[in-house]
């Protein structure tokens, strides 16, 4: 029992972006305990809102993509319909036949579940981004883990990483413990600037919620510049779903979900 | 050896006694102050119920976003409709002096008004977009009666808690809550852009729900109820648009 408690204890030591250096400080790897215990890198909440989030983003990604085929066109300002000019358009086939496409056909109309199921998935993130935020704050999770070091505060710090990444040069053993300054920057955009706006772009469209506060869409330069934007930060969330799991495919699939699931990196990878 | 301390499991037993608590005191004030819509059982109820319940507590009495007459579409967007049925032919023949709104079910006086009866109630107008379920809308003038003054005239009993409203066409029906049903934004429209409401956007007489996706603004609308209780109408989930799989709810 007291060999079990000793590393959770230190388990925040372990995450504190200083204490990550080449030569990594592990008090139970030195100790000599025949008891293997595998260094602790995702806290349970992290894993379980992780795993949530990713079900709940493949959801609305899918149900997104279902909504936008009834109506392949996007406007600026506050009205648009088939009508008049769009500001671009996704050349394929509508599920709508009352939108011009270029197109003599028209696809499986599938919204009604889409827009049942997104909004039911909205919810889920919502909560569990709001839990993970507060819980995040709370317990300090974004200042020892996500937020750069002092000394990584730097451009020469982000083109290191930058520069080591076009090297192809294989993750050091810290990275196993700890993210790089462009994964703590990349993970902050995310969850505070490209959430925020999705949720705020996709709350706009509500003609409900607008009611309330309107400058939720008037802020936004009117509810067809609200779906415009809501487009292109989901469009930006996929670009860094896609690199995520790209990175984590380059840096060993399975040696980097591992620890997203069981919350520890594998004995033998820690030193 | 196991990983489990005793205050781990005392904590995780308190947070999940908590939650299954908390779950049942919300379900509980959901269904007491009717936070619970109608297609609120299905696979989708717990997204939907969040919304609406959100919805109710925060935009009850909130009004839908009015326009300056400049931002008028000029390329209002009309939506295809299905051919007129023979009944609605024979009216639109006759041009439309036989058209009756009956307005029944839990009231005191249930009524059957002609077009002109509306046209003597006092009529507002308001300059709202009607923002459709597949992404498009248009901003349109629309000139008609509040459903509320003519609710006021048949007298709504109490224990109202929905208005139903029905199409001259078949299969075409939805319901709103009284919040809605007495909002002053819901208009029992006959007129768009100064002039009469034209048959392409529900002429002669449409029913506006602007704080709601277009789906909820019936076009030709000969028949209103007022219930306690959806589970007697069609399948009981709120309106025809969660049997053909939308949401009753359509204020999002």
């Amino acid at each position: 029992m007291s060999e079990l408690s000793k590393p959770r204890r230190l388990r925040n030591n372990f995450l504190h972006p200083l204490s990550v250096s080449s030569c990594y400080p592990h008090p139970v790897s030195t100790a000599p305990s025949p008891v293997r215990v595998a260094a602790p890198r995702h806290t349970a909440l992290v894993r379980v809102t992780h795993w949530l989030t990713v079900v709940s983003f493949l959801a609305l990604l899918v149900t997104g993509a279902e909504i936008l085929i009834s109506h392949p066109r996007f406007y600026w300002g506050e009205t648009g319909n088939s009508g008049t000019t769009p500001l671009f358009q996704i050349p394929i086939p509508s599920s709508r036949d009352t939108v011009p496409t270029g197109y003599n056909y028209v696809m499986p109309d599938q919204n009604g579940w889409s827009r049942y199921l997104h909004f039911e998935a909205a919810w889920v993130l919502v909560l569990t981004g709001l839990v993970y935020v507060v819980a995040g704050l709370l317990n300090a999770h974004f200042r020892k883990t996500l937020v750069p070091a002092p000394r990584d505060r730097n451009w020469r710090a982000i083109r290191d990483v930058l520069l080591k990444y076009l090297r192809r040069a294989p993750p050091d053993k810290a990275e196993s413990l700890a993210y790089n300054v462009v994964q703590r920057l990349s993970y902050l955009v995310v969850i505070f600037i490209l959430f925020p706006l999705v949720i705020w772009t996709g709350l706009a469209l509500s003609p409900s919620f607008d009611s309330a506060p309107p400058a939720t869409v008037n802020l936004l330069g009117g509810r067809q510049s609200a779906r415009t934007l809501h487009f292109f930060v989901s469009d930006l969330l996929v670009i860094f779903l896609v690199v995520h799991v790209a990175m984590i495919a380059l840096a060993g699939f399975w040696k980097r979900t591992k620890p997203m699931i069981t919350g520890r990196v594998a004995d033998t990878e820690r030193l | 050896m196991s990983t489990i301390s005793r205050r781990k499991l005392i904590t995780t037993g308190l947070v999940a006694t908590a939650g299954v608590a908390g779950l049942a005191t919300a379900s509980h004030i959901a269904r007491r102050y009717g936070l619970i819509p109608p297609d609120g059982a299905t696979l989708y109820g717990p997204g939907e119920t969040l919304t609406y319940a959100a919805q109710r507590l925060l935009t009850r009495h909130s009004l839908a976003r009015e326009f300056p007459r400049s931002m008028i579409s000029k390329t209002p967007f009309r939506n295809e409709t299905a051919p007129p049925s023979d009944a609605f032919k024979r009216h639109q023949a006759a041009n439309f002096t036989d058209w009756r709104l009956t307005v029944d079910g839990m009231v005191a006086h249930p009524t059957a008004f002609s077009l002109s009866d509306l046209k003597s109630l006092p009529t507002h107008n308001q300059i709202t977009e009607v923002a459709c379920e597949e992404g498009w809308s248009y901003i349109a003038e629309w000139i008609g009666t509040p459903l509320g003054h003519v609710l006021d005239a048949v007298g709504v009993l109490p224990q109202a808690r929905y208005a139903v409203y029905f199409s001259i066409e078949p299969d075409w029906w939805e319901s709103i809550d009284m919040a809605d049903a007495l909002h002053p934004q819901t208009f029992l429209t006959m007129g768009m852009n100064d002039g009469d409401l034209p048959i392409g956007f529900g002429g002669p007489l449409r029913l506006r729900v602007p704080r709601q996706l277009g789906y909820k603004s019936v076009k030709y609308i000969t028949h209103i109820t007022i219930t306690d209780s959806m589970k007697r109408f069609g399948k009981g989930l709120g309106s025809a648009s969660p049997e053909g799989g939308y949401a009753w709810y359509a204020g999002i």
